[in-house]
């Protein structure tokens, strides 16, 4: 759970807040006890390998689908029964395109206008065409953009009624990488700006855009904080290994006890344990050994999401096994 | 906050006519279909023959006989293609099919009937295809009746007498409801109007969940009343479309008449459309895809063609069919259209069936608004 400096129980200063979320369907639990605090004004990451259950929680928090268990507040309003309040509040971009492809980039925003009640609608949309850069192609049918302007589109729609805050579902899977910065920096903006937003991804690199992070597998949550302070919160410690011949290293260490981990990042080797004084030993005789350079670093982001993943199968296995 | 937005409905109903709009060939269907079903069934499969192959045995060429037989001629069922001298040559010609009637006018047919002796004129009738008989020995009566009284207008009026003089004799029942394309032309409207509507709309509906733009309504603040109108009303112009030109089509090329009140139509049409939109929403409500949408609506109209009355006469039905037919919206629309069009009724005659297919739209409407979801559980 994140404390909120002074504060502990959900105010304004949340902008969501819930606890014991769970969800099943049929007789599969999908979001298992979920709890989750996101303070206003940031920009909350939720992470998650693909059907851990994040499109189904970010559905629960506004009304979209109801939960079978727990409850909270999303902006001050209660989940479960005030859905309509925080539908007029929030601005959900799903993670499958759902505007209409048949229908104009223009139409498609004025539609949404519309159905919010924007005051203003024409100015505003020729805002929003304005700002994307889409007024030239204002009308063109949404079904012939291409993946990275489909999203620049929903992003726009799920804008177009000033919400508070943003449920944004995996909005880069797909898209290119270009693409994919210039959207960080645009949410960064209107988090400066001072809405908040809940951003759901798969990608593991793009856990270092967030202030805080909740990770999430098997419906169920591994851990959560703030970004910069969840490695060291898991108490890994790690060794970078660069030169030749690192897979056959790799195969190696991982016989090795003291090595709870070893992954590859391109030309480097990340050597990670929980038992610092384990893992060093180890260290010290291959760095001796040669011919690779050993270097002790902090872990990043990555390297406790492989963790927790491997952690989260074993209980997994666990729990299907029991 | 209230429970209806105009200003949202107004939205979804806007999109809606703009989807209609791209979707040209959907909308090209829905005026083509009833055409085409109005062509199929008024032409080609024609339960009402004209011209049949006809043949005579003539035992007095008076000239009552021949004024019977100007009369079937003009009546257009019996197309005369010769003369039989003897009853074994008549059987002959119905046999191999070279005649479908041989009308037998007794010997001394008019000296009998001065005499008020009744003699008979005898219709012998192919009876292998019943269909194709039942129109002109229906209409037989009316036509020696008719033709009679003209011919005894002059010298011989003091033999023409109430009821007519003679007896013609019909080797054949007939079919009691007479079927034309006069009858069958505005039943075929409640059949087009149920298949079109039920389907459009259950499709459209569907295709918002299939193409995931659900979400993009359900996580706004529209409500599901406003969806369901919003998008059901642009419908209910279609069919408005699709009935004009349906019965301008049938004024024009089969003379159905419309006798009966226009206001008595519209207020049963609009029943008759809301119903069937209100069904085809039902039908999203269950269906996961636009395939499995449009079986389903396939499903639902094949009840409305046999159980209606469309095809069989509702009386003849047995008792479980006829219940199961009244919870069918067509079965009153359809009764209520062929009384105002073809028995000339008035608003008042058509009460109860405009009160049974508001029952039904109640009913209909209450289970699509409970099923519908707000959310996606
Ligand atoms: N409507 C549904 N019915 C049944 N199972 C579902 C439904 N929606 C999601 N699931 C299942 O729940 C799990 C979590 O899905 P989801 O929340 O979409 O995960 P994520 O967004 O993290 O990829 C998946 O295994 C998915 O198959
Ligand atoms: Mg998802």
């Amino acid at each position: 759970m994140i404390t909120v400096a002074g504060r502990s129980s959900a105010g304004p200063e949340l902008a969501i807040s819930v606890t014991g979320l769970t969800k099943r369907f049929g007789n599969r639990t999908v979001v298992d006890d979920f709890d989750m605090d996101v303070p206003r004004g940031t920009i909350y990451g939720f992470l998650g390998p693909n059907g851990s259950g994040k499109t189904t929680t970010i559905r629960m928090m506004c009304g979209l689908l109801t939960p079978d268990g727990g409850g909270g507040t999303c902006l001050g309003f209660d989940i479960r029964s005030q859905s309509q309040q925080i539908k007029e509040r929030v601005g959900y971009m799903t993670q499958r395109f759902s505007l209409y492809e048949d229908l104009t980039i223009r139409e498609n925003l004025d539609f949404i206008a519309r159905m919010y009640g924007v005051r203003g609608r024409r100015a505003r949309v020729d805002r929003a065409l304005e700002e994307l850069g889409l007024a030239d192609r204002a009308r063109q049918l949404a079904g012939t953009l291409s993946g990275g302007w489909k999203q620049r589109l929903s992003l726009a729609a799920c804008m177009i009624h000033d919400p508070e805050l943003l449920l944004l579902d995996e909005p880069t899977a797909g898209v290119d990488p270009k693409a994919r910065r210039d959207f960080w920096e645009q949410i960064r903006r209107l988090v400066d700006g001072g809405i908040t937003a809940l951003v759901s991804t798969h990608y593991m690199d793009e856990a270092v855009q967030c202030d805080f992070i909740a990770y999430i597998a098997y419906g169920r949550k591994l851990i959560a904080g703030k970004a910069r302070e969840i490695p060291r919160r898991i108490g890994l410690a790690m060794w970078r290994v660069e030169g030749e011949n690192l897979g056959a290293l790799a195969e190696e260490l991982r016989a090795c006890p003291g090595i709870d981990q070893v992954a590859r990042f391109g030309s480097v080797l990340h050597v990670v344990g929980t038992d610092a004084a384990a893992l060093d030993a180890v260290a010290e005789r291959f760095a001796r050994r040669g011919p690779q350079t050993w270097t002790r670093d902090e872990p990043g982001l990555e390297d406790a999401f492989i963790h927790l993943m491997a952690g989260a199968q074993d209980n997994f296995a666990d729990r299907i096994a029991s | 906050m209230s429970w209806f937005s105009p200003r949202r409905f107004m939205a979804v109903l806007a999109k809606e006519f703009i989807q209609m709009r791209r979707d040209r060939v959907t909308f090209a269907m829905m005026i083509g279909v009833p055409l085409m079903q109005l062509l199929l069934f008024g032409y080609a499969i024609n339960t009402d023959p004209k011209h049949l192959p006809t043949l005579v045995e003539m035992g007095d060429e008076s000239p009552v006989a021949r004024a019977v037989l100007m009369g079937m001629k003009t009546s257009d069922y019996f197309d005369f293609q010769g003369i039989v001298t003897s009853a074994a040559e008549g059987d002959r010609a119905l046999r191999d099919g070279r005649a479908n009637f041989v009308v037998v006018i007794p010997p001394g047919f008019q000296r009998d009937m001065v005499r008020g002796r009744r003699p008979s004129i005898l219709l012998s009738v192919d009876a292998s295809d019943p269909t194709a008989a039942g129109g002109p020995v229906a209409a037989l009566g009316g036509i020696v009746d008719a033709a009679l009284k003209s011919a005894l207008d002059g010298p011989l009026q003091y033999a023409a007498p109430e009821p007519p003089p003679f007896d013609y004799v019909v080797h054949l029942q007939f079919n009691p409801e007479g079927r034309t394309s006069t009858y069958i032309v505005p039943g075929l409207l409640a059949v087009i109007l149920s298949m079109t509507m039920v389907m459009i709309t259950a499709v459209a509906i569907v295709r918002e969940s299939e193409r995931g733009t659900i979400e993009t309504l359900i996580s706004s603040p529209v409500r599901p009343i406003e969806v369901m109108v919003g998008k059901i009303m642009p419908y209910v112009l279609v069919g408005y479309i699709q009935t004009i030109v349906f019965l301008t089509a049938a004024g024009l090329l089969f003379q159905v008449p419309f006798t009966g009140s226009a206001l008595a139509f519209f207020i049963g049409f609009n029943l008759f459309v809301i119903t069937n939109l209100a069904l085809g929403f039902l039908i999203s409500t269950v269906a996961r895809s636009q395939m499995q949408a449009m079986q389903i609506s396939f499903f639902t109209i094949l009840p409305t063609i046999l159980l209606s009355g469309f095809m069989f006469p509702f009386a003849g039905m047995p008792g479980w069919a006829q219940t199961l037919g009244t919870a069918i919206p067509a079965t009153h629309f359809l009764r209520l259209v062929r009384k105002v069009m073809l028995k000339g009724a008035m608003v008042q005659d058509t009460l109860q069936d405009m009160a049974a297919i508001t029952v039904i739209m109640f009913v209909i409407t209450a289970i699509a608004i409970a099923r519908y979801r707000q959310t996606l559980d």
